[in-house]
């Protein structure tokens, strides 16, 4: 009686995931590749397509091809960027000697748990051409012509990856020293008496000794990047400004989910996930094999 | 002299340091001083130059005008109910699949356990169409389910969970329990339960927090303003109009007062749940 308890437990206490999973995972993926080989409006599915919505996309849509031009620079100003920020304030902040480290750990992890919207909303008061700090700074501190932040094509996409930049460099930081905080304090001492300090410590010593968190870390930016939908969609006004003026903050999950929920293409929005799911695993593909060859 | 001059080096890398480390904090900390600044501004005084950097006094009168704009009861309500349905179904179900990684052998754990980790790597826009379909299907569309059901046993909460318990609850505890003659389920709720309270804390926190600011999932499942949440609520709030930022203000304000009060409450928990997350997983 315990024994078959004992071995039935497990499958029961485990089985909520494995019928979620079935329901909600495993199923939608099936039926999203259906559904990308249909022309599919509200009304269902009119005709079968095959590959013509992927080829299409990649050959006759130009905002597709601009939504992904536009993905990628974010990735790297956004995403990608960040890291050069929270590599050095983890390895400062890894720092016994340094006082307050847990007020500096919970001010620099504020920004993470805020929501979008509200950073959206706030950021766009602060890029106000007229009336906001950025501007005022620029243009008075600096003496320089102010920026039009949510006008401007260029500047559209440097406010959306200054807003990146702004919600996740604490959120690397804090994986970056929980990765510090594994390696062994024995190698610094051995890296001091070789007579390394400083810059040249970190470098050949916590650099290398961090790569598979960076691997991690990287990982996760390329897989958020990829899908950065929430701060344009909210600072470009939603799914009829197209990512606002030359669809300049047009990203391709932004793309999809207008061509979803805003046109009804649903076949031709299953089609952008795939491709975007494509990408995203060919870079972390591409990650894993730097990331290798570093280490070796 | 050559001793005096390298005190004064290191006391002159230490301020710098300090600095850099300030100058950081000013750069996360500024938008928010700047939105509850905001918040206490009167509507028609909030575009001015040189901008606000002082308080007001018109935080209420803001706040009534928020009330006009959004039926933020209703909004507040949603978004309460829905992280806290979340919390309590995600805290259940993820205690139990995590128990059963962490306390037990049975055949299919390996391949179990590799099939959570890789289903953490799905971007969830992949599923995002055909999951609108199956919700209208479903009749779940418009409704709280699409938000709390799919993820109440997610692979995160119970690859946590399993941390968590591997170490906390004693193999020889469970033993002494099956001779006394709880069954199993016995022992999950009154064992391994009260002996993951910390494992839990931190998973209930994070599991609210994110449900709180999911904004993908509301939007497209809950994209009336009569029957949506806050961040939603806020964001159609912006895009309808350019006229009442007071209100909007108070608005964001009223949105993140009770997380930042929840983080700093907790933040030790949820730094450090993060990290355990990261670093073995």
């Amino acid at each position: 009686m315990v024994e078959t308890g004992k071995r039935i437990a497990p499958y029961v206490f485990i089985s909520p995931f494995l019928i979620l999973f079935a329901i909600f995972g495993i199923f939608p993926i099936l039926y999203s590749i259906t559904i990308s080989f249909f022309k599919w409006t509200l009304a269902g599915p009119q005709d079968f397509r095959g590959i013509q919505n992927y080829i299409s996309l990649l050959t006759t849509d130009p905002f597709f091809i601009g939504s992904l031009k536009t993905t990628f620079i974010l990735l790297v100003f956004g995403s990608l960027l960040q890291h050069v920020f929270a590599i050095p304030l983890a390895i400062v902040l890894n720092d016994q000697k340094v006082k307050g480290r847990g007020f500096f750990k919970v001010m620099y992890f504020l920004p993470y748990i805020t929501s979008t919207v509200v950073i959206a909303l706030v950021f766009n008061q602060l890029y106000e051409q007229n009336y906001g700090w950025f501007n005022f700074i620029i243009e008075n501190w600096l003496g320089l012509e102010g920026v039009k932040w949510v006008q401007n094509p260029g500047a559209i996409k440097a406010s959306i990856a200054i807003m990146v930049n702004w919600r996740f460099i604490g959120w690397n930081t804090i994986i970056y020293l929980a990765g510090l905080q594994s390696i062994d304090k024995v190698l610094y001492e051995a890296a001091e008496i070789d007579g390394a300090t400083g810059f040249r410590k970190h470098w050949h010593v916590t650099v290398p000794l961090l790569l598979p968190i960076i691997f991690f870390a990287v990982s996760m930016s390329i897989i958020g990047g990829m899908q950065l939908f929430e701060e344009p969609f909210v600072l470009m006004k939603g799914y009829e400004t197209m990512g606002g003026p030359s669809n300049a903050g047009l990203t391709s999950a932004y793309y999809l989910l207008g061509t979803g929920f805003n046109f009804n293409r649903f076949g031709k929005a299953s089609a952008i996930a795939w491709i975007l799911f494509a990408i995203i695993m060919a870079m972390t593909w591409m990650n894993k094999v730097v990331t290798d060859r570093l280490q070796r | 002299m050559d001793q005096k001059s390298s005190s004064l080096g290191r006391f002159g890398g230490k301020t710098i340091l300090y600095a850099i480390l300030m100058v950081f904090v000013f750069i996360f900390g500024f938008p928010f001083y700047y939105m509850f600044v905001l918040s206490t501004v009167p509507g028609t005084e909030v575009y001015r130059n040189p901008p606000h950097i002082f308080f007001k006094s018109s935080f209420f009168t803001n706040i009534s005008a928020l009330f006009d704009d959004i039926p933020f009861a209703i909004n507040f309500f949603n978004s309460f109910g829905i992280a806290t349905l979340a919390t309590v179904t995600v805290i259940f179900f993820c205690t139990m699949g995590g128990f059963a990684l962490a306390k037990y052998d049975f055949k299919w754990k390996k391949p179990i356990f590799v099939l959570m980790l890789s289903t953490m790597a799905i971007p969830p826009f992949l599923n995002i169409i055909p999951f609108f379909k199956m919700m209208i299907f479903f009749q779940w569309y418009g409704t709280w389910l699409p938000l709390i059901v799919p993820g109440m046993a997610n692979a995160f909460g119970i690859i946590l969970m399993t941390q968590f318990m591997q170490s906390s609850i004693p193999d020889a505890l469970m033993d002494a329990a099956r001779i006394d003659g709880l069954t199993e389920f016995g022992i999950l709720t009154r064992i391994a339960f009260p002996l993951s309270r910390s494992g839990i804390a931190v998973l209930g926190i994070m599991t609210f927090i994110n449900s709180w600011n999911n904004f993908l999932g509301a939007l497209v499942m809950l994209p009336n303003i009569n029957s949506t949440t806050l961040p939603v609520a806020l964001s159609k709030l912006f895009m309808q109009m350019d006229g009442d930022r007071g209100g909007l203000m108070a608005g964001t304000v009223l949105a993140v007062v009770p997380l930042i009060f929840v983080f700093i409450a907790f933040n030790k928990q949820i730094i450090s749940g993060l990290a355990a997350g990261s670093v073995k997983g």
